[in-house]
């Protein structure tokens, strides 16, 4: 069974229609790239699948269970967890912060215990501060710790934003553009981190990128957006050599 | 106990002796007569104001929201706790901590009831809302008859008696200590980070399965309900109170000590409303020139230190020995260097 399906998918901005039709599955473990020129839908997809948006048609079904209607944080909190095109990061914060506030639905203890510090307070801070080096150890943050977000590297950041979104623990991890902004180096190690995180994970990654050789190299599965519609999907192999999308890119006929 | 390092619990213990000391110290002074009862007056007030500021900061600071009427959950506070203590026929002793409870209670009721739909929005409705809320209230309360009107409550008792000087000194202290270890351990704690994570970017923190909505009302609804013990004990301090004591100045007096000591700072909270309770006292031997120079002063900081006092920093004692210590130890360094 897939892990995130849509059918149907659709929104209308008033008398325009956004999205239309947009059907794809996602098998577990699976990267899954999607790519269209600009203003195809892409990042509209992303807040369709968390619910930014409400969408006006279709069906998500994460794990087999509809999740249209429900609050951003909840979708988070069922796993679906994502980062943004324009990094948002909790920037006057330190990093291993960043990516505690997203394990904050994972943790129990009370307000109460929160403020007279009771043991459960201890074991689960404890715990959880564990389990964020780990998590910055993967990215290779674990040095910068305890420096505010805003003082990393760009590149460092945007890696941040992922260790923060696989904090929350996700079945799907969505990346919005993760390459952008990045040299050659970087994006090459950005692509291997990405492999990294689907096999040590677990996760499925739905990408949205402008790189081709970023997403040639990486998608397993790609969907082509234009106008709101999905004019070609498959391998990247595919892809790169249907015509419509050769059309969409370059301009044809 | 579980995780703490050793360091901490020394720090923790340091701060408890202070704490004592501090207490002993000026109660001994207040009981001897050292401190007469004009100055521990002061003391009091300032004492309420640090508890104010700093539950404001809760919300300014902390959640990175305005509000422009935290007088009225004082003034929610302050007459039902009022109101309490004169018409319930118990000892003082026993009518004044669960008035001062009821206060609380009150007060952070109101805060419920108008941060449910203010705080469901982004943005800066609460200041708004806020700001009509504190002009309602006392509008209500001059008007009232349970609260008699204009010309308000009086009679209230006060712990201080005759033999002891100390009784409010004490009631007050405690609870400003415990607001501001409340505020200390809040903001550290996985609720502070989540209200602390809402400031920095809402959306954000949202998609990283943040219940907003949630954690705006509990930072808000704590932040009244301490307001509200603060009116309680305001009004048993002064003895009488009416509408006009809880106007839009005095909710704007609470911001800028928030703003002055810098915001999300709980010592500068601190510092900045005991400087502020102090000064217009101190200058009354300029008299007419007083409130000129009160608002020189605060103009000279905001130009100076835009952040305020202290900006988002804490100050703590350890930070400041081992700063005292890495610049005496540069200094020894340099030394050593000229001599070389």
């Amino acid at each position: 069974m897939p892990v995130l399906e849509t059918k149907n998918l659709g929104i209308a901005f008033g008398g325009l229609q956004a999205l239309q039709d947009v059907h794809f599955s996602i098998e577990k473990g699976e990267i899954f790239g999607l790519i269209g020129p600009n203003g195809a839908g892409k990042t509209t997809v992303f807040n369709l699948l968390t619910n930014v948006y409400v969408p006006t048609e279709g069906v998500i079904s994460l794990d087999g269970v509809n999740i249209v209607g429900k609050k951003t944080y909840q979708i988070t909190q069922n796993g679906i967890a994502r980062t943004f095109q324009n990094i948002r990061l909790f920037k006057d914060i330190s990093v291993i912060d960043n990516v505690k506030i997203a394990m904050n639905y994972q943790m129990k203890y009370s307000v109460l215990s929160g403020i007279f510090r009771l043991p459960s307070y201890w074991k689960e801070e404890k715990a959880v501060t564990e389990r964020a080096y780990e998590l910055l150890k993967v990215f290779h943050l674990e040095e910068h710790a305890d420096d505010l977000a805003k003082n990393l590297p760009y590149g460092q950041q945007r890696k941040l934003e992922i260790a923060r979104a696989l904090a929350a623990n996700p079945k799907v991890l969505l990346l919005d553009e993760p390459a952008a902004g990045m040299n050659p180096t970087e994006t090459k190690e950005l692509m291997e981190t990405i492999a990294l995180i689907r096999d040590k994970f677990k996760v499925a990654v739905l990408l949205i990128e402008h790189d081709m050789n970023f997403v040639m190299g990486i998608c397993e599965h790609i969907v082509v957006l234009d106008y709101g519609r999905i004019i070609a999907e498959g391998s990247a192999e595919e892809v790169r050599s249907n015509p419509k999308v050769i059309a969409a890119y370059l301009g044809g006929e | 106990m579980l995780g703490i390092s050793k360091k901490k619990r020394i720090s923790y213990l340091v701060n408890l002796a202070i704490v004592f000391l501090i207490y002993f110290g000026i109660s001994t002074l207040i009981a001897q007569r050292v401190i007469n009862s004009y100055y521990s007056d002061i003391i009091n007030m300032m004492l309420i104001n640090i508890i104010l500021a700093v539950s404001l900061n809760l919300v300014t600071g902390l959640l990175g929201q305005l509000v422009l009427g935290h007088a009225g959950f004082m003034l929610v506070g302050a007459y039902s706790a009022a109101l309490f203590t004169l018409n319930v026929k118990l000892p003082f002793t026993v009518s004044f901590p669960i008035a001062l409870i009821i206060g609380g209670l009150a007060a952070a009721l109101s805060g419920f009831i108008i941060g449910v739909p203010a705080l469901r929005l982004r943005g800066d409705y609460l200041a708004i809302i806020t700001l009509g809320f504190g002009e309602i209230i006392r509008v209500i309360a001059n008007n009232l008859t349970i609260t008699n009107g204009a010309k308000g409550l009086y009679g209230m008792e006060s712990l201080n008696t005759r033999h002891n000087l100390t009784g409010m000194f004490t009631y007050i202290f405690f609870i400003a200590v415990f607001v501001i270890f409340l505020n200390f351990t809040f903001g550290t704690s996985r609720h502070g980070r989540a209200v602390i994570a809402i400031r920095e970017d809402e959306i954000a923190a949202e998609a990283a399965g943040i219940h907003t909505t949630y954690y705006k009302l509990l930072a808000f609804v704590l932040a009244a309900f301490i307001a509200g013990v603060a009116g309680g004990l305001y009004a048993h301090q002064i003895g009488l109170i009416d509408p006009s004591k809880f106007d839009f100045n005095r909710s704007t007096e609470i911001l800028v000590m928030v703003v002055l000591g810098g915001m999300g700072s709980i010592t500068g909270s601190i510092l900045s409303a005991g400087v502020l309770t102090i000064l217009p006292e101190a200058l009354r031997g300029f008299s007419n020139y007083r409130m000129l120079l009160y608002s020189v002063v605060l103009i000279c900081v905001m130009l100076f230190r835009p952040t305020g006092l202290l900006g988002r920093s804490e100050f703590s004692l350890t930070g400041a020995f081992e700063k005292i210590r890495s610049t005496v130890g540069g200094n020894k360094k340099n030394a050593a260097k000229k001599e070389g």
